[in-house]
């Protein structure tokens, strides 16, 4: 970890909140980062058993290979989602976000900390998975770049997402409707377990609705150079996905909304 | 030089309740300061509005010159508050969160000595390495203001700091507010505590449905409103017309005179010997800020 003593004065605010955020989910990691590891490898293994050899989605590439970046970014989604969002409706219902509320970090210090914070969880979380899924499969990078920016971007999104459930939500069970009527059926719909021109046409529109299956698929894009729509296309609305929420988060922040009355 | 805290015209309403109805305040650089009044009058919306928690609905608030909207983070830099409730963050232990909260100010490892002499001062030293959620509700009083200390802000507003506090922690807690304040940091208060306010405060603020209806060095608040009463039982009888100004209440025979000095009893007693009239019983007490509390917020409505 750097020491506090290189960061300048000026940016010790923002980065104190980071190191507090990124310590908070380290102090768990058993909760925060193995678990979901763990999840993963399971979905994996099971998957990987009843399907290899009987599906085969692009040409020449193994069922588990092709799973295994799908895994990846939806876990990486979640987290990134799960981590600021966690954070935030904790804070609330325990009272402690007053003492953030009561320094001067401007909102755009708040939400980058909060942002940070969350990308590095999410990442985190991937590259667990990816380390532990090389051991089943041979995994080739085609475009590592590609790769990269979709983690960054997805997390990014995910992380903003977070950040505006946490200030929305004032009890856990709203939190817990995010979770469950949000993120789950949008991650589980985006084409993380099959393609979806195996789906009717219907589906398929459906799908190029949902925000997660360009990201999954971009990601995946990364390690095969194959997908089922271009990697550009993938990029430009994930980062504009993102652009549009962080103006969001940013306003809200900025007129205070349920935190400052 | 800018006063520490200037408030002018803040008005505050949530729907139709109008919780403040244009407050002016100003305390100087180095007041030990008291804000007063019932639950309810407005006293913990205007530290809102001070710390940035809430925004006035018109009217503005000044620190060291800076205003709490406008320039907030210079503000904010110069006020160290402690909320009213007992929050804690259970994944930290009290080292840790005070340096976080220190870092969030801009202050790095050069502000350690100051977090010590902190932990050192609200007797928390040996509790350093303790867990938050693992304190007692005494301890995390402490760690609460050592919090709102932890950036050495030169104005300091504490929203009823002892309020279910023994006395142990509430004599140690005031020797060091006491001491920073003598090093020349500006302390404000809310209390219920009268006699706090009493000890400690320089002068007196009291809140009222949203108002300010008192403002005045302490002294001069227990002189006005107080000063010392004489009570005397005297049985029925009718007293002499030089000395009924003085009579403040009169209950069956037990007459009650507000004095403002002491050259008072001996008139008084003069005047009821020439009217030859006894006294039974005789009580003098010492005014306090509960007379002066009781006096503007109790009886009027």
């Amino acid at each position: 970890m750097i020491k506090p003593s290189l960061i300048s004065p000026a940016m010790r605010g923002p980065w104190t909140l980071l190191k507090k955020e990124m310590l908070r989910f380290w102090r768990v990691a058993f909760q925060t980062v193995a678990a979901p590891v763990i999840t993963a490898l399971l979905y994996l293994l099971i998957f990987s058993h009843v399907l290899e050899g009987h599906v085969e989605v692009y040409e020449g590439v193994p069922y588990t290979a092709f799973l295994i970046p799908g895994l990846i970014m939806m876990s990486v989604l979640q987290n990134a989602f799960a981590n600021s969002s966690s954070s935030l409706i904790q804070s609330k219902v325990m009272g402690n976000i007053v003492f953030v509320l009561l320094t001067p970090l401007t909102h755009l210090q708040f939400f980058s900390a909060f942002l940070c914070a969350a990308i590095i969880r999410g990442l985190a979380v991937g590259l667990c998975i990816y380390i532990g899924a090389i051991w089943f499969v041979d995994l080739h990078i085609v475009h590592p770049w590609l790769i990269l920016a979709f983690a960054l971007l997805g997390s990014a999104l995910l992380g903003t997402f977070g950040i505006i459930a946490g200030i929305w939500a004032d009890r856990f069970d709203q939190m817990a409707m995010f979770q469950n009527f949000i993120i789950m059926p949008l991650s589980f719909l985006s084409g993380v377990f099959y393609s979806i021109h195996s789906l009717p046409p219907f589906w398929q529109k459906l799908s190029q609705l949902n925000p997660f299956f360009y990201m999954i698929d971009g990601f995946r894009y990364g390690f095969f150079g194959k997908g089922d729509i271009s990697p550009l296309i993938s990029l430009s609305i994930v980062g504009a996905s993102f652009l549009v929420l962080a103006w969001v988060t940013l306003k809200m922040l900025k007129s205070g909304y349920k935190l400052r009355a | 030089m800018n006063p520490a805290i200037k408030i002018s015209g803040i008005h505050k309403s949530f729907g139709n309740l109008h919780a403040l109805k244009g407050i002016d305040l100003t305390i100087e650089r180095g007041e030990f300061f008291a804000l007063l009044g019932p639950n309810g009058a407005g006293k913990s919306t205007l530290i809102s509005i001070l710390a940035g928690l809430m925004k006035p609905s018109s009217g503005d608030i000044a620190v060291m010159g800076f205003d709490v909207v406008n320039q907030y983070q210079k503000a904010r830099q110069l006020l160290g508050i402690v909320p009213q409730e007992l929050v804690f963050d259970p994944f930290f232990n009290v080292r840790e969160m005070l340096r976080f909260q220190a870092g969030y100010f801009g202050r790095g490892p050069e502000n350690d000595a100051w977090v010590d002499e902190v932990l050192e001062g609200l007797g928390l030293a040996d509790k350093a390495k303790t867990n938050m959620r693992a304190l007692s509700g005494g301890m995390k009083r402490r760690a609460l203001i050592a919090q709102a200390l932890a950036h050495k802000p030169p104005v300091i507003v504490l929203d009823e700091p002892t309020a279910g506090v023994d006395v142990e922690l509430r004599q140690m807690l005031w020797e060091f507010i006491k001491k920073l304040n003598r090093d020349g940091h500006t302390i404000i208060l809310t209390t219920h505590y009268l006699e706090e306010a009493e000890t400690l405060c320089s002068r007196v603020g009291l809140m009222k449905q949203g108002e300010i209806v008192a403002l005045d060095s302490t002294q001069n608040l227990l002189n006005k409103f107080a000063g010392k009463s004489l009570r005397l039982t005297l049985g029925d009888v009718s007293l002499p017309s030089n000395i009924q100004a003085l009579v403040r209440n009169q209950d069956r025979g037990i007459f009650t005179f507000a004095l403002t000095d002491m050259a008072q009893i001996e008139f008084v007693l003069s005047a009821l010997r020439n009217a030859n009239i006894k006294v039974i019983d005789m009580q003098l007490n010492e005014a306090d800020l509960e007379d002066v509390f009781l006096s503007l917020v109790g009886s009027h409505d």
